[in-house]
Protein backbone atom coordinates (compact mmCIF):
# COMPACT_ATOMS: atom_id res chain seq x y z
CA UNK A 1 0.00 0.00 0.00
CA UNK A 2 1.08 3.51 -0.84
CA UNK A 3 0.66 5.68 1.86
CA UNK A 4 0.84 9.83 0.71
CA UNK A 5 -0.35 13.14 2.52
CA UNK A 6 -2.89 15.02 0.89
CA UNK A 7 -0.23 17.92 -0.23
CA UNK A 8 1.91 16.16 -2.00
CA UNK A 9 -0.85 14.11 -3.42
CA UNK A 10 -2.65 17.21 -4.49
CA UNK A 11 1.09 18.55 -5.97
CA UNK A 12 1.33 15.32 -8.11
CA UNK A 13 -2.08 16.30 -9.10
CA UNK A 14 -1.32 19.77 -9.93
CA UNK A 15 1.74 18.77 -11.68
CA UNK A 16 0.15 16.83 -14.03
CA UNK A 17 -3.01 18.95 -14.42
CA UNK A 18 -0.25 22.01 -15.30
CA UNK A 19 1.72 19.63 -17.87
CA UNK A 20 -1.05 18.26 -20.04
CA UNK A 21 -1.02 17.27 -22.90
CA UNK A 22 2.35 16.65 -22.30
CA UNK A 23 3.43 13.54 -19.73
CA UNK A 24 4.47 15.34 -16.34
CA UNK A 25 7.41 13.09 -14.20
CA UNK A 26 8.65 13.65 -10.88
CA UNK A 27 9.80 12.03 -7.44
CA UNK A 28 8.70 12.51 -3.93
CA UNK A 29 11.96 11.25 -1.64
CA UNK A 30 11.83 9.77 1.83
CA UNK A 31 14.35 8.28 4.40
CA UNK A 32 15.88 5.45 2.67
CA UNK A 33 14.27 2.41 3.85
CA UNK A 34 11.22 4.12 5.73
CA UNK A 35 8.74 3.97 2.66
CA UNK A 36 7.81 7.21 3.87
CA UNK A 37 7.50 10.07 0.77
CA UNK A 38 8.27 13.31 2.16
CA UNK A 39 9.94 15.31 -0.14
CA UNK A 40 7.96 16.21 -3.39
CA UNK A 41 10.82 17.09 -5.99
CA UNK A 42 8.65 17.58 -9.39
CA UNK A 43 10.95 17.16 -12.60
CA UNK A 44 11.69 18.46 -15.75
CA UNK A 45 10.14 16.34 -18.64
CA UNK A 46 13.47 16.16 -21.08
CA UNK A 47 11.08 14.53 -23.89
CA UNK A 48 8.19 17.06 -23.41
CA UNK A 49 6.03 14.73 -25.47
CA UNK A 50 2.68 13.35 -24.57
CA UNK A 51 3.67 10.04 -24.91
CA UNK A 52 7.11 9.88 -23.21
CA UNK A 53 8.74 11.11 -20.39
CA UNK A 54 12.19 10.84 -19.01
CA UNK A 55 14.24 12.95 -16.57
CA UNK A 56 16.62 15.32 -18.02
CA UNK A 57 20.13 13.36 -17.49
CA UNK A 58 21.93 16.50 -15.64
CA UNK A 59 19.27 16.86 -13.46
CA UNK A 60 18.97 13.26 -12.86
CA UNK A 61 22.46 13.28 -11.73
CA UNK A 62 21.80 16.15 -9.19
CA UNK A 63 18.53 14.92 -7.80
CA UNK A 64 20.40 11.63 -7.17
CA UNK A 65 23.33 12.99 -5.36
CA UNK A 66 21.03 14.89 -3.33
CA UNK A 67 19.33 12.02 -1.91
CA UNK A 68 22.50 10.72 -1.68
CA UNK A 69 23.50 13.47 0.41
CA UNK A 70 20.14 13.25 2.58
CA UNK A 71 20.12 9.20 3.11
CA UNK A 72 16.71 9.06 1.24
CA UNK A 73 15.83 7.24 -1.83
CA UNK A 74 12.40 7.57 -4.61
CA UNK A 75 9.89 6.57 -2.49
CA UNK A 76 7.79 7.46 -5.22
CA UNK A 77 8.03 7.74 -8.82
CA UNK A 78 5.11 8.96 -10.97
CA UNK A 79 4.36 10.65 -14.30
CA UNK A 80 0.95 11.45 -15.72
CA UNK A 81 -0.63 9.58 -19.06
CA UNK A 82 -2.43 12.01 -20.74
CA UNK A 83 -4.55 10.66 -23.44
CA UNK A 84 -5.13 6.77 -21.38
CA UNK A 85 -5.63 5.16 -18.33
CA UNK A 86 -3.18 5.37 -15.49
CA UNK A 87 -1.97 1.90 -15.95
CA UNK A 88 1.86 1.24 -16.64
CA UNK A 89 2.17 0.87 -20.18
CA UNK A 90 4.97 -1.68 -21.92
CA UNK A 91 7.47 0.95 -22.31
CA UNK A 92 6.70 2.36 -18.27
CA UNK A 93 7.07 -1.51 -17.39
CA UNK A 94 10.44 -2.30 -19.54
CA UNK A 95 12.25 1.17 -18.01
CA UNK A 96 11.13 0.73 -14.60
CA UNK A 97 14.11 0.56 -12.55
CA UNK A 98 13.79 1.28 -8.98
CA UNK A 99 12.80 -1.90 -7.39
CA UNK A 100 11.73 -0.17 -4.20
CA UNK A 101 9.65 2.48 -4.87
CA UNK A 102 5.92 3.07 -5.88
CA UNK A 103 5.18 4.34 -9.60
CA UNK A 104 2.23 6.51 -9.16
CA UNK A 105 0.15 6.75 -12.72
CA UNK A 106 -2.36 9.87 -13.07
CA UNK A 107 -4.33 10.05 -15.93
CA UNK A 108 -5.06 13.60 -17.08
CA UNK A 109 -7.03 12.61 -19.65
CA UNK A 110 -10.74 13.30 -18.62
CA UNK A 111 -10.26 16.96 -17.64
CA UNK A 112 -6.69 18.49 -18.86
CA UNK A 113 -5.30 21.69 -17.39
CA UNK A 114 -8.80 21.77 -16.35
CA UNK A 115 -9.94 21.32 -12.05
CA UNK A 116 -11.88 17.62 -12.17
CA UNK A 117 -10.95 14.38 -10.70
CA UNK A 118 -8.06 12.41 -12.24
CA UNK A 119 -7.47 8.68 -12.21
CA UNK A 120 -4.57 8.54 -9.67
CA UNK A 121 -3.19 5.09 -8.67
CA UNK A 122 0.07 3.23 -7.94
CA UNK A 123 1.83 -0.13 -8.35
CA UNK A 124 5.08 -1.98 -7.58
CA UNK A 125 7.11 -2.94 -11.12
CA UNK A 126 9.15 -5.34 -10.47
CA UNK A 127 11.29 -7.65 -12.82
CA UNK A 128 8.71 -6.76 -15.15
CA UNK A 129 5.67 -7.65 -13.15
CA UNK A 130 3.59 -4.88 -12.09
CA UNK A 131 1.02 -5.42 -8.95
CA UNK A 132 -1.34 -2.37 -8.29
CA UNK A 133 -1.48 -0.88 -4.49
CA UNK A 134 -4.09 0.57 -2.65
CA UNK A 135 -3.39 4.42 -1.91
CA UNK A 136 -3.78 5.62 0.98
CA UNK A 137 -4.12 9.35 1.45
CA UNK A 138 -3.40 10.72 4.99
CA UNK A 139 -4.20 14.02 6.52
CA UNK A 140 -0.90 15.02 7.79
CA UNK A 141 1.19 17.69 6.83
CA UNK A 142 4.23 17.71 3.98
CA UNK A 143 7.43 17.51 5.75
CA UNK A 144 9.14 20.35 3.97
CA UNK A 145 13.13 19.43 3.59
CA UNK B 1 44.32 3.05 -10.79
CA UNK B 2 41.61 3.12 -7.90
CA UNK B 3 38.32 4.75 -9.27
CA UNK B 4 35.03 4.61 -6.90
CA UNK B 5 32.22 3.25 -9.44
CA UNK B 6 28.56 4.05 -7.34
CA UNK B 7 26.10 1.27 -8.50
CA UNK B 8 22.30 1.97 -8.01
CA UNK B 9 20.29 -0.06 -6.23
CA UNK B 10 19.20 -2.09 -9.39
CA UNK B 11 22.34 -3.01 -10.22
CA UNK B 12 23.61 -4.04 -6.47
CA UNK B 13 22.26 -7.57 -6.64
CA UNK B 14 25.73 -7.78 -8.41
CA UNK B 15 27.89 -5.82 -6.35
CA UNK B 16 26.49 -7.87 -3.13
CA UNK B 17 24.15 -5.60 -1.91
CA UNK B 18 27.23 -2.52 -1.92
CA UNK B 19 26.38 1.09 -3.13
CA UNK B 20 30.09 1.96 -4.43
CA UNK B 21 32.48 -0.61 -5.78
CA UNK B 22 36.30 -0.13 -6.99
CA UNK B 23 36.99 0.10 -10.60
CA UNK B 24 40.31 0.39 -12.18
CA UNK B 25 41.36 1.10 -15.40
CA UNK B 26 42.35 3.70 -17.76
CA UNK B 27 39.24 4.77 -19.78
CA UNK B 28 35.16 3.66 -19.26
CA UNK B 29 35.79 0.74 -21.26
CA UNK B 30 38.48 -0.89 -19.56
CA UNK B 31 36.84 0.29 -15.90
CA UNK B 32 33.53 -1.91 -17.18
CA UNK B 33 35.94 -4.81 -17.97
CA UNK B 34 37.08 -4.69 -14.51
CA UNK B 35 33.42 -4.35 -13.01
CA UNK B 36 32.58 -7.48 -15.06
CA UNK B 37 35.48 -9.42 -14.32
CA UNK B 38 34.60 -9.28 -10.23
CA UNK B 39 30.61 -8.87 -10.61
CA UNK B 40 29.71 -10.92 -13.76
CA UNK B 41 26.82 -10.02 -15.35
CA UNK B 42 27.36 -6.03 -14.79
CA UNK B 43 28.61 -5.70 -18.42
CA UNK B 44 25.84 -6.88 -19.99
CA UNK B 45 23.15 -4.68 -18.30
CA UNK B 46 25.19 -1.18 -18.95
CA UNK B 47 26.39 -2.45 -22.96
CA UNK B 48 24.90 -3.41 -25.81
CA UNK B 49 25.98 -4.45 -28.93
CA UNK B 50 25.26 -1.74 -31.73
CA UNK B 51 26.86 -1.92 -35.18
CA UNK B 52 28.78 -5.03 -33.99
CA UNK B 53 30.49 -2.76 -31.25
CA UNK B 54 29.74 -2.63 -27.40
CA UNK B 55 27.72 0.68 -26.85
CA UNK B 56 26.31 2.26 -23.85
CA UNK B 57 22.64 1.32 -23.13
CA UNK B 58 19.96 3.93 -24.71
CA UNK B 59 18.94 4.11 -21.18
CA UNK B 60 21.72 4.09 -18.66
CA UNK B 61 23.36 7.11 -18.01
CA UNK B 62 27.16 7.42 -17.03
CA UNK B 63 29.02 10.12 -15.41
CA UNK B 64 32.44 10.47 -15.19
CA UNK B 65 33.37 13.09 -11.89
CA UNK B 66 29.87 14.51 -12.97
CA UNK B 67 29.96 14.40 -16.68
CA UNK B 68 27.69 12.85 -18.71
CA UNK B 69 30.19 10.31 -20.49
CA UNK B 70 27.80 11.06 -24.10
CA UNK B 71 29.80 14.08 -24.04
CA UNK B 72 32.85 12.81 -22.88
CA UNK B 73 33.65 10.08 -25.35
CA UNK B 74 31.33 7.63 -23.99
CA UNK B 75 33.39 4.24 -23.12
CA UNK B 76 36.38 5.79 -24.24
CA UNK B 77 36.24 8.18 -22.21
CA UNK B 78 39.78 8.89 -19.82
CA UNK B 79 39.32 7.97 -16.29
CA UNK B 80 42.51 8.10 -14.06
CA UNK B 81 42.82 7.82 -9.90
CA UNK B 82 40.65 9.15 -7.77
CA UNK B 83 37.76 10.13 -10.07
CA UNK B 84 34.15 8.52 -9.71
CA UNK B 85 32.45 7.01 -12.10
CA UNK B 86 28.33 6.92 -11.78
CA UNK B 87 25.89 4.62 -13.16
CA UNK B 88 22.23 5.96 -13.28
CA UNK B 89 19.41 3.93 -15.06
CA UNK B 90 17.45 6.67 -17.15
CA UNK B 91 14.27 7.61 -15.32
CA UNK B 92 11.92 7.16 -18.17
CA UNK B 93 8.62 5.73 -19.77
CA UNK B 94 5.32 7.20 -21.18
CA UNK B 95 2.32 5.76 -22.43
CA UNK B 96 4.53 4.74 -25.35
CA UNK B 97 4.26 5.40 -28.86
CA UNK B 98 5.20 2.74 -31.17
CA UNK B 99 8.37 5.58 -31.58
CA UNK B 100 9.97 4.68 -28.23
CA UNK B 101 8.56 0.89 -28.07
CA UNK B 102 11.85 -0.88 -29.76
CA UNK B 103 13.94 0.75 -27.27
CA UNK B 104 12.47 0.48 -24.55
CA UNK B 105 14.08 -2.03 -22.54
CA UNK B 106 16.79 -0.95 -20.28
CA UNK B 107 17.57 -4.17 -18.92
CA UNK B 108 16.59 -6.67 -21.70
CA UNK B 109 19.12 -9.63 -22.31
CA UNK B 110 22.57 -9.20 -22.06
CA UNK B 111 24.14 -9.08 -25.52
CA UNK B 112 27.38 -9.13 -24.74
Amino acid sequence: MLKIDQATYDAIVAHAKQDHPDEACGVVAGPEGSDRPGRFVPMVNAARSPTFYEFDPVDLLGLYKDMDARGEEPVVVYHSHTATEAYPSRTDIGLASEPNAHYVLVSTREHGNSAGPVEFRSYRIIDGEVTEEEVSVVDEARSQA
Amino acid sequence: MAIEVRIPTILRTYTGGEKAVTGEGATLSEVIDHLEDNHPGIKGRLIEAKDGEGDLRRFVNVYVNDEDVRFTGGLGTSVSDGDQVVVLPAVAGGCGSTRARHTAQWAQTATL
